[in-house]
């Protein structure tokens, strides 16, 4: 797994500005995912009231979280199921292991799941001799190139067709050198004929929720490739990776959140694959798992409930932050160094790895507010990126330059009278240095803008100078 | 709206105040010419936006409450800028605990506060100015006043009503530009990114000058125009509606 780093942001930054891959994919993909949720947006005029609804579900359980998870339990129970509690990474992986172990399992196959990637399950798989395949066209892309995904929704986002071929024809070594696999319908066609097989022998099937449900006791998760069905209903183990805030309390609550799910990711109405678990295979049904599973991780979620990050709870992991970030279009999924990219990933990953570790997230952002204008859970994020920024204040973790230098600035900014001599001081200083020309190629303690940009001059005298002078 | 003319304290902003006077000029004229009465009061300094975005509360606490006692008494509170006017409107609420005195009095003065644009057409009723002013010209919205404040047809409304003004739309007009404050030196790299598809945008209309609502915008944008060296110029909408195109544009030669 190639080794990803929140600390590192910025050499990670320097690294995706420099890749032209990496940019050109973004600049491909990213239009159009926006293109399609304005459409699907359009076509449908209650769209900001189910938002509403949405939000105020999500809101609902928060605030009853504990309820929920009880009342889903019990049913998860009375349908045959099984729920392991797990506080911690460790204890997931270590959950998974152990139904594994005693299926005898030698592969598993893999729906997508956000949390199979904060676990880091696969890694932990290989190394206890079970392979996991992964059967999302874009999570097994990912996983030929040992990576990371790099969107919540769409993995492989940050690479071009290229680069998908050229994987292929390294590892699919059956491969006739003469098939032409340039366009994106062949690319899915092969890795289909490569997946059929493994379905059919995976021992385990793991897959993600995009909702549980407290009064049936079902997950639900949403697709488009199909590859989820076959990875829960032809393995005879069928384990469920979700967490905690995955709860919703009826049919019908999640079926007003799907509403709004698929149009926000991928601007369709729904997405191909609406597919409901309830338990294992029951007498009489044709086909499904002996075992059902679900895995509930908490790691970390519960701290996050009644503090003023509680809101990044109700995500439903859309990506539309993502696509209509124009930080996360420049710089990519992989430069966030850890498994949630974007504006939410900058809110979720100070809360699960903390803000030590994290710190840069909540600052690379110009608070634009797209984010928080497409949300279809209205998450305030911009607020949220700004509490971060708060927690990371109080801990002393800025730069001392940065902190020293906003605090001078701010101890001038509370004087008016001294203000008003600085600033008078200041325009005069940088316009001299102009010489007339109206900018500076360099300007004091200004590099950062300097290096890509002319700084504009000042005219001369400040307002509030040249307003007492034409007043008086 | 009070018989008596409206009586306006103007809200320079930090970067008019420093940069560009001929802005806060520009706005005088524009408030004076609908009939307000503009003042402005020499205790404000800053809105207080770098310290609430770096995270200190306190700071950014203090220099609003400074801001809350400069504009008492003001009928409304006018400022040429949609990032420093969405900070008093929304921010300073914010700042406060809810009930406390000094909550009340960010609301009070956040309902009398408007930014330049919406104020003209929201509040003063006017869709149109006699100015004139010659440009091929592309706005771009900047975020905090759309996204904040809402502020979208207001100043294209306006101009379009200034003889000699011919305005083209840009694609993704309304995507930040890369300033963000602080952000633009602490990530120069991605500001410099978000710069580049904006001027590629710009560029495309054809327009001979840009045209947005707030100096840390045009700044940023006016910066790299110059360092690619593009002919475009750049201009604040107040200097437009003013009819102000003999004080050169923002980073040209006087």
């Amino acid at each position: 797994m190639t080794e990803m780093s929140t600390t590192a942001f910025k050499d990670n930054v320097a690294k995706a500005l420099a890749d032209d891959q990496l940019q050109f994919a973004m600049t491909e993909t990213g239009p159009r995912f926006i293109a399609k949720r304005t459409k699907a947006r359009e076509a449908l005029p209650e769209f900001d009231q189910l938002r509403d609804q949405a939000r105020g579900i999500k809101d609902h359980v928060l605030d009853h979280l504990d309820i929920y998870l009880e009342r889903y339990e019990a049913k998860v129970k009375e349908t045959g199921g099984h729920v392991h509690w797990a506080e911690t990474p460790d204890e997931a992986r270590a959950a998974v292991l152990e139904i594994c172990r005693k299926a005898n399992a030698k592969m598993v196959t893999k729906g997508k799941s956000m949390i199979s990637e904060e676990i880091d399950l696969n890694r932990h798989l290989e190394e206890n001799g079970i392979t996991p395949v992964e059967t999302d066209l874009g999570e097994y892309i990912i996983q030929l190139r040992n990576e990371r995904p790099s969107h919540i929704i769409a993995p492989a986002v940050h690479l071009t067709r290229g680069q998908v071929e050229a994987d292929f024809r390294r590892v699919h070594t059956h491969l006739d050198p003469g098939r032409d696999l340039s366009e994106i319908p062949s690319l899915v066609e092969e890795a289909r004929g490569v997946l059929r097989r493994k379905y059919l022998t995976a021992d385990v099937g793991i897959t993600g929720a995009n909702f549980l449900i407290a009064e049936t006791g079902s997950s639900i998760i949403v697709t488009n490739e199909g590859n989820g069905d076959l990875t829960q209903t032809l393995p005879k183990v069928h384990i469920v990776l979700a967490s905690i805030e995955k709860l919703v309390p009826t049919l019908e609550d999640a079926t007003t959140i799907l509403r709004v799910l698929a149009r926000s990711a991928t601007g369709q109405e729904f997405s191909n694959y609406t597919t409901f678990s309830t338990g294992g295979r029951r007498p009489g049904d044709p086909d499904g798992p002996a075992e059902y599973h679900v895995i509930l991780l908490d790691n970390g979620r519960a701290n996050v409930l009644g503090t003023e990050f509680q809101d990044m709870l109700r995500c439903i992991r859309c990506g539309a932050c993502l696509n209509h970030c124009p930080v996360y279009n420049a710089v990519g999924g992989h430069a966030y160094g850890w498994v949630y990219p974007g504006p939410i990933g900058s809110v979720v990953t100070p809360a699960l790895v903390g803000i030590e570790k994290a710190r840069h997230l909540p600052n690379a952002s110009t608070f634009c507010g797209r984010c928080e204008e497409v949300c279809p859970m209205r998450i305030p994020i911009p607020k949220m990126l700004r509490h971060w920024r708060e927690k990371e204040f109080e801990r002393h973790l800025q730069p001392t330059t940065m902190r020293w230098g906003l605090g001078l600035w701010a101890w001038v900014a509370k004087r008016p009278k001294l203000y008003r001599r600085a600033t008078a001081l200041a325009a005069r200083v940088l316009a001299n240095q102009a010489h007339g020309k109206g900018r500076l190629k360099k300007a004091p303690l200004a590099s950062g803008w300097t290096e890509f940009r002319d700084f504009p001059a000042p005219q001369g005298k400040t307002f509030h100078r040249l307003w007492k002078e034409r007043r008086s | 709206m009070p018989e008596s003319p409206p009586r306006v304290g103007l809200f320079v902003t930090c970067l008019v105040d420093l940069f560009r006077p001929s802005v806060g000029f520009a706005a005088v004229k524009l408030l004076e010419d609908v009939g307000c009465t503009v003042e402005v009061p020499e205790a404000q300094t800053c809105c207080g936006q770098p310290a609430h975005n770096s995270g200190d509360r306190a700071d950014a606490r203090a220099i609003a409450l400074n801001v809350i006692a400069a504009f008492r008494g003001f009928d409304y509170v006018v400022v040429p800028s949609g990032s420093c006017g969405g900070m008093i409107v929304k921010h300073y609420p914010e700042l406060f605990d809810t009930g406390s005195a000094g909550h009340e009095e960010a609301l009070h003065l956040a309902r009398r506060t408007h930014e330049l644009t919406s104020f003209l057409t929201r509040v003063m009723k006017v869709d149109k100015v006699e100015a004139r002013f010659p440009a091929r010209a592309t706005y771009h919205d900047s975020c905090s006043g759309l996204r904040e404040l809402g502020i979208r047809e207001e100043p294209r409304k306006l101009l379009a009503s200034v003889e000699g003004v011919s305005l083209r739309e840009m694609t993704d007009a309304d995507v930040c530009c890369g300033f963000g404050g602080t952000f633009c030196v602490k990530y120069p790299g991605i500001s410099d990114k978000m710069l580049e598809k904006k001027l590629r945008h710009i560029e495309a209309t054809g327009a001979d000058t840009l045209i947005a609502g707030d100096m840390g915008c045009l700044m940023n944008m006016a910066g790299k125009l110059k360092r690619v060296g593009s002919a475009i110029k750049v201009r604040h909408v107040a200097e437009v509606l003013a009819g102000d195109y003999a004080t050169p544009p923002i980073a040209e030669a006087e």
